[in-house]
C-alpha cells in the first residue's frame, strides 16, 4: 500500500462506497449514452456506407461489424468478471460482486451475440449453420461457462456467499479457458471436417478497420452502460434497508 | 508426519465408509455399463461404426458415471456435520479436501477402470488401443473427481444442485474429453499418442494442485451460508 498515493487509494475508497457509486453514475449516465451514441453511428455509417463491399463476400461481410466487436466483448467481459471476482474474495468489496454479477449476464448476452450472428454470416459462406470449428467450439462452451455462474448465482439465496461462489467459479473459469480453448483447437486441426472451410485471416482494408475499431468502442461503451444500470439495480436491491436508499427513495418517489 | 497422517485417516475413514455402503458404489459403474449398453441400441449395431465411435462413448459414458457420483463426495458429510469438523481441523483443509477426492476416486473412478476393458469387448475396440484406454482412464478420471470436486463443493449447500453441478463441470471436463478420446483413437489407427498422454498428465498435475484450493474455499463458502 506505500506505493500507492494517497489520492488513488481515496478515490477507491469512494468508489467503494455504494451511495457515492449511485451518484457518481448517475451523474456520468448521459455522457456515456451520447459517447456510445456518437461512436455508433460513425461506426455503421462508416462500416455500412463508406467501407467497399469485400471482393470475395460482397456485401455480406459487413456483418464483423456485429460479429467481431461482440465476440471481443464475451472474452473481455468474462475476464474482467473473473477480475472483479477475484477483487470480491480478497477485499470483500461489495461493489466488485455486484460488477462482478451484472457483466454475467451482459457477457452472456454479447456471446449468444456473437453465436447468431456467427451462425447467419456462415450460412451463406460456409454453405452451413454450424460448423464444429475450434472458434464457435469454445465460444458456445465460453456461453455455458457464463450460464452456469448465472444459474449459480440464481440458485443461492444468500446474494454475499452466492457472490463468493460465482467468484471461485469465475477464477476457475479463467485458469480452464485457454486449456479449453488449445484443447479445442487441437481437436479440430487434426480432425480437419470436409465442410470446414479455413478462414484465412485476409490483410483487411484501413476503411473497413477503421469503422470495425469504432464499433469494438462503441461496443465496450455499450457494456459500460448496461453494466451500471444493472448494478445499479442490484445495488438497490442489496441496500434496500439501508439509509441512504430510504432517504433516495423519498426524495425521489415521494413517499 | 502428522499431516500425512490426517491424510490418510480421512482416506481410510471414506473407504471404510463406501464398503459400508456397497450399493451406493456399485451404481456408477452399474450406470457407466448401461450407458454404453444404450449406444448399440439407439443407433444400431453395425460393428465397423460402434468400432469408430466406441472411444467417444466410452469416455463420454465415464464422464457421466463421474458426475453422477459427485454428488455423494460432500453429501452425507455436509448433512451429518462431519463436512464442519474437517474445516475446523487444524490441518489445512486443501489437503484434507485431497484424501476426500483420493477416495471417491478410490471408489468410482477405479471400478470404471476395472469394468472397461469388457466394454471396450463389447464395442469391438482394437486390442492395441485398449491400453491406451485403460492408461487414459486411469490419467482421466482423477482429473474429473479433481475438477468436480469443485464444483460439488460450489453446490452442496443448495437443495437442488443437480442440474446447477452438470452446467458447471460438464465444460470444464472438456478438455479431458478430447484429448483422452483422441488418444485411444489415434492408438486404434496405429499412431503415436505420445502428445496426448503427456497432455493429460501435465492437466493431472496441474489439477492435483490447483484444484483443492477452491475446493476449499467453496466447501468453507457452502458451511457459512
Amino acid at each position: 500500500m506505500f506505493l500507492v498515493p494517497d489520492p488513488v487509494v481515496r478515490f477507491f475508497h469512494r468508489m467503494a462506497s455504494p451511495p457515492h457509486f449511485y451518484a457518481l453514475t448517475e451523474r456520468l449516465m448521459p455522457w456515456l449514452v451520447v459517447i456510445f451514441l456518437l461512436l455508433a453511428a460513425s461506426g455503421l455509417y462508416g462500416g455500412l456506407y463508406l467501407a467497399p463491399p469485400d471482393y470475395q463476400q460482397g456485401d455480406s461481410y459487413r456483418i464483423i461489424y456485429i460479429h467481431v466487436p461482440s465476440a471481443w466483448m464475451s472474452l473481455f467481459i468474462y475476464v474482467v468478471m473473473a477480475i472483479a471476482g477475484g477483487i470480491g474474495l480478497v477485499w470483500r468489496i461489495k461493489l466488485a460482486e455486484i460488477v462482478m454479477i451484472s457483466s454475467a449476464s451482459v457477457g452472456a448476452s454479447f456471446t449468444f451475440i456473437a453465436l447468431v450472428t456467427g451462425s447467419l454470416w456462415g450460412k451463406p459462406m460456409w454453405g452451413a449453420w454450424w460448423v464444429w470449428d475450434a472458434r464457435l467450439t469454445s465460444e458456445l462452451i465460453l456461453l455455458f461457462l457464463y450460464l452456469g455462474v448465472i444459474g449459480l448465482y440464481g440458485a443461492m439465496d444468500d446474494k454475499r456467499s452466492a457472490s463468493k461462489a460465482v467468484a471461485i467459479l469465475a477464477l476457475v473459469g479463467v485458469v480452464n479457458i485457454p486449456i479449453i480453448h488449445y484443447s479445442v483447437e487441437w481437436w479440430n486441426t487434426l480432425h480437419q471436417g470436409p465442410t470446414v472451410t479455413k478462414m484465412d485471416k485476409p490483410s483487411i482494408h484501413v476503411t473497413m478497420l477503421v469503422p470495425l475499431l469504432l464499433m469494438a468502442l462503441a461496443f465496450k461503451i455499450y457494456y459500460l452502460i448496461a453494466l451500471i444500470l444493472r448494478a445499479r439495480i442490484e445495488l438497490l436491491q442489496r441496500e434496500r434497508n439501508a439509509q441512504w436508499v430510504k432517504t433516495k427513495a423519498v426524495e425521489e418517489g415521494g413517499l | 508426519m502428522a499431516l500425512f497422517d490426517a491424510f490418510t485417516a480421512i482416506v481410510r475413514r471414506d473407504l471404510v465408509l463406501a464398503l459400508r455402503r456397497r450399493s451406493e458404489c456399485a451404481n456408477p459403474v452399474l450406470f457407466f455399463i448401461l450407458v454404453i449398453t444404450l449406444f448399440p441400441l439407439g443407433i444400431g449395431a453395425q460393428p465397423k461404426l460402434l468400432q469408430a465411435i466406441a472411444p467417444g462413448i466410452i469416455w463420454v459414458s465415464a464422464l457421466l458415471a463421474t458426475m453422477l457420483s459427485l454428488d455423494s463426495l460432500f453429501r452425507s458429510d455436509f448433512d451429518d456435520g462431519s463436512l464442519e469438523q474437517i474445516l475446523l481441523s487444524p490441518y489445512p483443509t486443501s489437503i484434507l479436501v485431497l484424501g476426500k477426492i483420493t477416495a471417491h476416486w478410490l471408489t468410482t473412478g477405479l471400478p470404471l477402470l476395472i469394468v472397461a476393458p469388457l466394454l471396450a469387448v463389447f464395442l469391438g475396440l482394437p486390442n492395441q488401443s485398449l491400453s491406451i484406454l485403460l492408461l487414459t482412464l486411469a490419467l482421466g478420471t482423477p482429473i474429473l473427481s479433481l475438477i468436480g470436486a469443485v464444483g460439488v463443493a460450489l453446490t452442496v449447500g443448495l437443495r437442488r444442485g443437480g442440474m446447477i453441478l452438470s452446467l458447471l463441470v460438464l465444460p470444464l471436463y472438456v478438455p479431458v474429453l478430447i484429448f483422452a478420446s483422441n488418444a485411444v483413437e489415434m492408438a486404434g489407427s496405429g499412431l503415436p499418442v505420445a502428445a496426448q498422454i503427456n497432455i493429460l498428465v501435465s492437466m493431472l498435475l496441474m489439477a492435483l494442485v490447483l484444484a483443492p484450493w477452491p475446493t476449499a474455499a467453496a466447501l468453507k463458502m457452502s458451511i457459512n451460508s
